[in-house]
């Protein structure tokens, strides 16, 4: 996604100014997206270029921006189509780890573990906010569905790390288990020659 | 909450399980401490120690060395009848298989351990009757394990161990066989019970419960490799709920 559909779709609701769209674009995603009043005006300059988006009458002298029919067209599309998952984002976890089981010398097992504790963490304190937060009594649901995706990421994460252990250990194991390469045979069997002898 | 007194201690707690060359030390030398609200999740690979360190715990097996303190009491320094008692009053125990008696009712299991420990029948079943309204399955009472699904069954068991003046509740796996919406519900009961002043551990393989904790102990061929405590939320997120603006 980006903060052009962002815009788009608090547009779509009611003309409002730059400030007033930075605010609700924070509030709607639980803060995990902050945007700067410069991302927020550079946006829209683009929108009205695109012709996707309309000044609208000012609100005393702030001005305010409205959806244009074309940006009407290009939200709905944006609603209707699935996100793309083709081109997945540089895990750094994930590089690093590739990394770690194919350089020798690494402790492996340490660094998921260590990894997993972090993990953890994050998702503890996560999962405390998301309980706070609902306890509270004008609960905000825009809000809480953004922390659950972070909660469940978290979880995927340990998931993937408790796997990733686990393959990591199988290797090690049909490594070991692996039997030592047969030592070469001699050119001429002992047992040949004592046979030649005897003749 | 304000966390209370410590409620449960492991010094040293090793388990070492067989003899000679077959020899395997299911727990090695665990230090741990919980305090009255709080929760402290279990977590590692099978075979690491969970349930062997729960069960000692517990006062269910015997350490081959170190101490278990449970509510101020050694345990190394009771009898079998002791600490048989110790468990009926002080801890319960969510076992991972439930452990639930077919024969009895919901609430005949509940009041079971209350009974044991001599409390008259009436006393007991109203008890019983107490716990299972506590987690909101009153109506489940004079039915069968049998008559129960999977979920309600682990109900039963959760007030079977929250019955009576149990401060301490060790749990293995109590979501194991749940659907996640079930298991949610179960974990929130245990926490909401944490929150009024028990002391408990639970063992689990899923990162969802242990999310629920105010620890998370990693266990390793019986060590303990990591802890991990709650980090500060906003690291992670900016916002808070707020009112809509518009």
């Amino acid at each position: 996604m980006s903060v052009r559909h962002g815009l788009l779709a608090l547009l779509a609701e009611r003309p409002a100014g730059a400030y007033q769209l930075r605010q609700e674009f924070e509030r709607r995603t639980g803060g995990t997206w902050p945007l700067n009043m410069g991302q927020v005006s550079t946006t829209l300059d683009r929108l009205v270029r695109d012709g996707l988006v309309a000044p609208a009458d000012a609100d005393g002298d702030v001005p305010r921006w409205t959806l244009s029919p074309a940006g009407h067209d290009a939200l709905r599309d944006w609603w209707a189509a699935p996100v793309a998952r083709t081109a997945p984002a540089r895990d750094e976890l994930a590089i690093k780890l590739a990394l770690a089981v194919s350089t020798p010398g690494v402790d492996v097992r340490r660094l998921v573990q260590v990894q997993r504790t972090e993990t953890m963490r994050a998702m503890q304190a996560l999962h405390r906010l998301r309980v706070e937060g609902a306890a509270g009594a004008d609960a905000d649901l825009a809000w809480s569905l953004v922390v659950d995706n972070l909660v469940f990421a978290a979880e995927a994460e340990i998931r993937w790390l408790d796997h990733v252990e686990a393959r990591v250990a199988r290797a090690a194991a049909t490594r070991d288990a692996r039997p030592p390469a047969p030592a070469p045979r001699p050119a001429t069997a002992p047992a040949d020659d004592e046979t030649a002898a005897r003749r | 909450m304000t966390r209370g007194p410590v409620l449960v201690t492991a010094r040293g707690l090793t388990r070492v399980h067989g003899e000679g060359p077959s020899q395997v030390r299911a727990v090695a030398g665990v230090d741990l401490a919980v305090r009255a609200g709080e929760l402290v999740a279990v977590m590692g690979p099978s075979g690491s120690g969970k349930t062997s360190l729960l069960r000692l715990l517990g006062g269910l097996d015997v350490p081959t060395s170190g101490r278990v303190t449970v509510a101020g009491q050694d345990l190394s320094e009771l009898g079998p009848d002791d600490r048989a008692r110790v468990r009926r009053r002080t801890v319960g125990y969510v076992f991972q298989q439930l452990n639930l008696v077919p024969l009895l009712t919901a609430a005949e299991n509940v009041a079971l351990p209350l009974e044991l420990d001599g409390i008259r029948p009436r006393s007991a079943r109203a008890a019983a009757l107490g716990a299972l309204a506590d987690l909101g399955v009153a109506d489940l009472a004079d039915r069968f394990p049998r008559d129960l699904s999977g979920g309600q069954q682990q109900l039963v068991a959760l007030a079977r161990a929250l019955v009576g003046e149990r401060r301490v509740v060790l749990a293995d796996e109590p979501t194991g066989a749940l659907d996640s919406t079930t298991g949610d519900e179960v974990v929130r009961l245990l926490r909401a019970r944490v929150d009024a002043g028990a002391a408990a551990v639970v063992v689990t393989h899923d990162a969802r419960v242990a999310a629920w904790a105010d620890r998370t102990v990693f266990l390793r061929d019986g060590v303990v490799t990591d802890v991990a405590e709650p980090g500060d939320p906003t690291d992670l997120l900016l916002g808070t709920p707020r009112e809509a603006s518009w």
